[in-house]
């Protein structure tokens, strides 16, 4: 366990080292704080103290953000030869892999830590509904977990940082809305099949505030595929060079 | 720590980088790795320090499995790899702390053990900087302060002089040949003179096999083959001497160096010598020896000898 920290710690101080976190940062809270507050279906516009604007700009710029992040975490590694450093130190694949997956979820997490001041901000102006909110941040950290482990996959799969993260964005196109537009164009078995794959099917069951084990199960499983994945390929060592 | 290699193979592709390898290191013992380019050194040596899986064959350090005890090998090793891979974007502290804790060092030995090696490998002056803003020498030498800050008992270097101007290599060398008398030691390199300097034990590996395995002396007895001698013989005429000399005995055949200095080569058959024979004769002509040198075969021509086929 302390061996996944410690590379979580080294790789998230690298992101701050070389300001991709602060960049991240503050694109994040620039385009949700505009979008929540200033322009379009913004707080005052809708006149409801929700945060579902926020949420929806969220969604979409998580989807955006975790592939640019993930791109370099294996592939960046293979690439300077600090893979072999760090594999012949009594550090196993799972815990690479690990350390490397929290990593980001650390950064995604501090990139969501200052928009807790929206939810006060909102606690002061009006009725909140704090289950909502509360499991609105959960279905964030939930669907980043799958993107950052869809992304550490392709980061493994291609040596090319463009094309892993390319690669992973593609991917996560599928959950995040083809596999509900398929659903909405087929009925019976079919249609519920690709209701279940879509991401956003289950991130907005969670938002609207009901946890589902299905939903839970969902997340996780997709995650752990490729997390596993990862840790076979790296395994293996059939890494392109 | 013993390290023993059994048979191992390794395939890249329809390749076999590694063919068959076996052999044994003591504790305590200084090998030096030699091949050619391609030889397969470095993917032996990356199947000792655990990255690798071998395809056939298993590794033993100290009696444990690289196959089921990776973790416990791991402890045991500092290894340095080829081109000395590092944190670029981290400064030597930062970095070394890092690898000091990934290896379970103690927290409250951290700060000394970090101090032992920036003094041992000589960072002193440089110890704030980026390791991105450093000399090649100096990030070969955070390379080996990062193999050595666990104190292993084995250190696996692999091309640890390359690119390093020549008084870096002598000081990575005396380094080396500190570290060597209290740890066992592997270390690759295609520098003869490299190995002969700091090894105990010499390995010569070609096409991803073992072709010579001793020390530098038995290398050099076992490519010797008849007695070759610098010889300058002066007051008589050059042919006479030249006559007279291939008449000896033992003589198998002789060639001029240099005419006018009197200069020859003079090879002697299969195991004679013809020191003795040289000396009479120029004793009965009234000749004098200027010169005579026994010419040893050069390492590198023995290391030619044996990896060009």
């Amino acid at each position: 366990m302390k061996q996944i920290l410690h590379i979580a710690y080294r790789e998230l101080n690298s992101f701050f080292d070389s300001l991709t976190a602060y960049v991240l940062i503050v694109i994040f809270l620039g385009f949700s704080g505009f979008f929540t507050w200033i322009y379009g279906a913004d707080v005052f516009f809708l006149g409801q103290a929700s945060l579902d604007t926020f949420f929806t700009v969220a969604y979409w710029s998580l989807f955006i953000f975790i592939p640019a992040l993930t791109m370099r975490s294996i592939a960046g590694e293979l690439k300077a030869g600090t893979l072999e450093l760090l594999l012949t130190k009594p550090v196993s694949d799972w815990q690479l892999i690990l350390g490397k997956f929290l990593s980001t979820f650390f950064l995604i997490g501090i990139a969501l830590t200052p928009t807790l001041f929206y939810y006060f901000t909102l606690w002061g102006i009006g009725p909140v509904d704090h289950s909502a909110i509360v499991l609105g941040y959960l279905g964030l950290l939930l669907m980043s977990m799958v993107y950052i482990s869809i992304g550490l996959l392709t980061s493994c799969l291609f040596s090319n940082p463009i094309v892993a993260s390319l690669t992973a964005m593609s991917i996560g196109i599928f959950f995040h809305i083809i596999f509900d537009v398929l659903a909405a164009n087929f009925v019976g078995f079919t249609g519920s099949v690709f209701s279940f794959l879509s991401l956003s099917t289950h991130f907005e069951s969670i938002t609207r505030g009901v946890v589902d084990t299905k939903d839970l199960i969902y997340f996780f499983s997709i995650s752990f595929f490729c997390l596993y994945s990862s840790k076979m390929i790296l395994s293996n060592r059939n890494l392109q060079v | 720590m013993d390290i023993v290699v059994e048979h191992l193979t390794k395939r890249y592709g329809p390749q076999k980088a590694v063919d068959n390898v076996s052999f044994r290191v003591k504790g305590g013992e200084v090998l030096g790795f030699l091949g050619p380019n391609g030889a397969g050194k470095t993917t032996t040596m990356k199947a000792i320090s655990c990255y690798i899986n071998p395809d056939e064959g298993d590794v033993k350090v100290g009696g444990y499995s690289i196959k089921e005890h990776p973790e416990i090998i791991k402890k045991n090793i500092g290894y340095l790899p080829e081109n000395n891979p590092l944190y670029q974007d981290m400064n030597i502290i930062d970095f070394l702390e890092f690898i000091a804790k990934i290896h379970g060092i103690p927290k409250y030995l951290i700060p000394e053990r970090i101090l032992d090696m920036v003094r041992i490998c000589g960072l002193e002056g440089e110890k704030h900087k980026l390791i991105s803003e450093l000399s090649k020498g100096y990030q070969q030498r955070v390379g080996l302060a990062q193999a050595l800050i666990h104190d292993p008992e084995i250190l696996i270097l692999d091309e640890p002089t390359t690119g390093l101007d020549p008084n870096q290599i002598v000081e990575i060398r005396e380094l080396i040949k500190r570290i060597g008398k209290e740890k066992t030691v592997i270390l690759s390199s295609h520098i003869l003179a490299e190995v002969e300097a700091t090894c105990d034990r010499i390995l010569i590996i070609n096409n991803g096999r073992i072709v010579v395995d001793g020390t530098a002396e038995d290398l050099r007895k076992q490519a010797a083959g008849n007695e070759i001698l610098k010889l300058g013989i002066q007051g008589g005429d050059v042919n006479d001497i030249f006559e007279n000399l291939l008449n000896l005995e033992t003589v198998d055949s002789v060639d001029f160096i240099d005419i006018d200095k009197q200069l020859f080569e003079v090879q002697s058959l299969k195991e004679e010598t013809s020191v003795k024979a040289i000396f009479d004769l120029c004793v009965q002509n009234n000749y004098y020896i200027s010169e005579l040198t026994p010419t040893e075969k050069k390492l590198e021509d023995i290391f030619r000898q044996l990896t060009l086929h």
